[in-house]
């Protein structure tokens, strides 16, 4: 007769089991962990020179992000829309794409959101709002059609026609909320969309809304895809490598406008989150550089859904304490961008961890793996 | 009612160069990267760190030429970095170009907030003033258009024939050539790879730079955040056009300048939004890149090399 385990083992078991499974991915994540502390050491030296403590400036960032409740909820609600750039740029580039769109495509996502969000007063909202997400995923989807059409029936380079799609995303949603979409007044911005259109939101005060959620299913769901599917498989297979894949029977053209088409689709929706559930009308230029951001976190999180998440919760952080920090110190804002391009040159070449902790930097952090 | 000579004249085309000259540096810059086999999509942060560079040298010292040499280091400076990223730690070229390129974004806007207070842009400092070159600027329609020039464009043409005769008629030029198309032969037949894969980022790097110190010296006479708007990577798209040739480079560069300068001029005149005729050399880009991309040849697979 087999022993029955107590609910006390039971638990104990399960315990070790998560242990053993944070520690293994922490281990594995060192060199993303050191890229992110060395971009804040040097962060810190361009502060000290420019005249600012970096200790007031980090020490207001850090409370700004989780110091209250308020904090908290605004640190989710700026991580949403960067979660969705990383998933998009994390898809495409598992298919050996590099999709630097994802900010014209958020901003056109945003934008086919907000336009189905004024239209259709009347509808119920449990038609209206799926539409405008729909939506959002639609104008993303078309943004990340034309590159990959591009790219697979003519060989122009993604990086380039990506980019290019971004300024173009940029000024045609510029002139519609300038002219044809205007709202009376000053700002170059639409009227509300309908309270049938709104993404509700979760904590009172905050602007988080139930994007957040949507930013974790579409993680899960680009893990599921990634991992469990055919799709997924082929797509791993073309970024590893395309001519291997097409050997082995893939249509190689067919999975690269699939992956570039659901990646737009993705920052789409991050875009529709914005519209539907933050600002709940589009604003011009409403996107500070989610897109980049997500490139960040992306390769934060080491290319993967699951870690985009726990990455995109650092940049949410760093954005939303920022802004604390810009107010009550004066620090520009754009050490945010400085801190981002200071991680993603530190990811672009692990081997620079690799030397580092050769010269013998970082031995506190690094001692024990 | 729009006349047609109003917009399409001499001055349209002496425009079209003013705005190529810029792409024609970047351009360039690329090629050379491209040559020695590393993708360089970060020449758009080393035109703007240049912009940058260039404006805070002249605010300093008061001298526009100085400026235009500090543009040049900083972007030689940001073509190391790329280098050692790349090549020493054989990291992923279009990341450690973003990198660069956020970097550049974050710290331009940055220091001008700090220096300035004002995030948009700097002061206004003293650019560099055309010059006329005599008889040249008497001849009909070719002397309205390169006659009066700033010193910049005239020192951008000087580049595309140095560069053309460096890379296609020196012993130089056959070697770097090499190391982009054959890394392995290279090294056997005793060019030293890594050290020609520095020096021509570097170069790289440099030209980009002075191609900003155009745009922020000869063009506005002050940093604007951002000002740079995609030209690096509309540079890069000019490099394919052109066949990574500097002559060819040199063309296309002519081409996106000519769209820029145009829908400059349209704006002026036309009874359309700015925003949608601003459009308008990015659509070109992409448009150029579909149709040429396939009818011209890489130099390089750009794969890092590692000596065996």
């Amino acid at each position: 007769m087999t022993e029955i385990p107590s609910n006390s083992q039971k638990i104990k078991v399960l315990l070790e089991r998560i242990w053993t499974k944070v520690a293994v991915s922490l281990e594995n994540s060192t060199p993303q962990i050191i890229a992110v502390i060395a971009a804040f050491l040097i962060g810190a030296i361009i502060l000290l020179v420019t005249g600012y403590s970096p200790l007031e400036a980090y020490g207001t960032m850090l409370f700004g992000a989780f110091g209250d409740i308020y904090g908290i909820g605004q640190t989710l609600t700026q991580a949403t829309p960067i979660l969705f750039t990383a998933l998009a740029f994390v898809l495409a580039f598992k298919c050996g794409l590099f999709n630097l769109g994802a900010e014209g495509q958020l901003i056109i996502g945003g934008f086919f959101a907000a336009v189905v969000g004024i239209s259709f007063a009347g509808l119920p909202i449990f038609l209206h709002l799926p539409f405008a997400v729909l939506a959002g995923a639609f104008g993303g989807a078309i943004w990340g059609l034309v590159p990959a059409v591009l790219k697979a029936k003519l060989g122009a380079h993604e990086v380039i026609t990506t980019m290019m799609l971004s300024y173009v995303a940029l000024y045609v949603t510029s002139y519609f909320v300038n002219y044809p979409l205007k709202a009376p007044g000053p700002v170059a911005q639409t009227i509300p969309i309908q309270p049938s259109a709104e993404l509700p939101r979760l904590l009172p005060v905050t602007q988080l809304s139930a994007a957040f959620i949507l930013s974790i299913a579409a993680a899960a769901a680009t893990a599921y895809l990634l991992e469990r599917t055919t799709i997924g498989y082929e797509v791993r297979a073309i970024g590893l490598n395309p001519a291997a894949a097409q050997n082995a029977g893939i249509n190689t053209k067919k999975m690269i406008v699939l992956a570039m088409v659901l990646s737009g689709a993705i920052a789409g929706i991050g875009g529709a989150g914005e519209i539907l559930g933050v600002h709940r009308r589009f604003i011009d230029g409403f996107s500070p550089g989610y897109g980049w951001d997500g490139l960040a976190v992306a390769l934060i999180g080491g290319l993967n859904p699951i870690g985009s998440i726990v990455a995109a919760i650092l940049f949410g952080a760093i954005r939303s304490g920022g802004i604390s920090m810009n107010v009550s110190t004066g620090v520009p804002l754009d050490l945010i961008t400085v801190l981002q391009g200071l991680v993603v040159l530190f990811v672009a070449a692990p081997k620079i961890i690799g030397y580092i902790r050769k010269k013998g930097g970082f031995k506190w952090l690094t001692s024990g793996t | 009612m729009v006349n047609i000579g109003d917009i399409i004249n001499a001055g349209l085309f002496a425009a079209a160069l003013r705005m190529a000259t810029p792409l024609i540096f970047a351009s360039i810059g690329g090629l050379f990267s491209e040559r020695v086999g590393v993708v360089n999509i970060a020449l758009e942060g080393m035109m703007l760190t240049g912009a940058f560079a260039g404006v805070l040298a002249t605010f300093a010292i008061g001298n526009p030429w100085i400026g235009v040499l500090a543009s040049i280091f900083a972007g030689g400076l940001l073509g190391f970095i790329h280098a050692v990223l790349t090549v020493k730690f054989a990291g992923n070229q279009i990341v450690s170009g973003t990198g660069i390129n956020l970097l550049a974004l974050g710290a331009t806007g940055y220091l001008s907030q700090a220096i300035w207070g004002s995030r948009g842009a700097s002061q206004p400092v003293q650019g560099i003033d055309a010059i006329s070159i005599p008889l040249l600027k008497d001849v009909p329609f070719l002397g309205e258009v390169i006659g009066t020039q700033t010193p910049i464009v005239y020192l951008s043409i000087l580049t595309v024939i140095l560069s053309y005769v460096l890379l296609f008629k020196t012993p130089i030029g056959l070697r770097l050539r090499a190391v982009g198309e054959h890394p392995e032969a290279a090294d056997t037949s005793g060019v030293n790879v890594y050290k020609t894969k520095y020096l021509f980022l570097i170069l790289s790097g440099m030209l980009a730079g002075l191609g900003g110190a155009f745009l922020s010296l000869a063009h506005l006479n002050l940093f604007v955040l951002g000002m740079t708007g995609g030209r690096g990577f509309i540079a890069l798209a000019a490099m394919i056009l052109g066949g990574w040739n500097p002559v060819g480079a040199f063309g296309a560069s002519f081409l996106f300048g000519f769209a820029d300068a145009f829908q400059m001029r349209l704006q002026s005149v036309a009874a359309l939004p700015s925003q949608i005729i601003l459009t308008l050399p990015y659509i070109l880009t992409i448009v150029v890149l579909a149709i040429f991309a396939r009818k011209r040849i890489a130099p390089s697979d750009y794969k890092p090399y590692t000596k065996e």
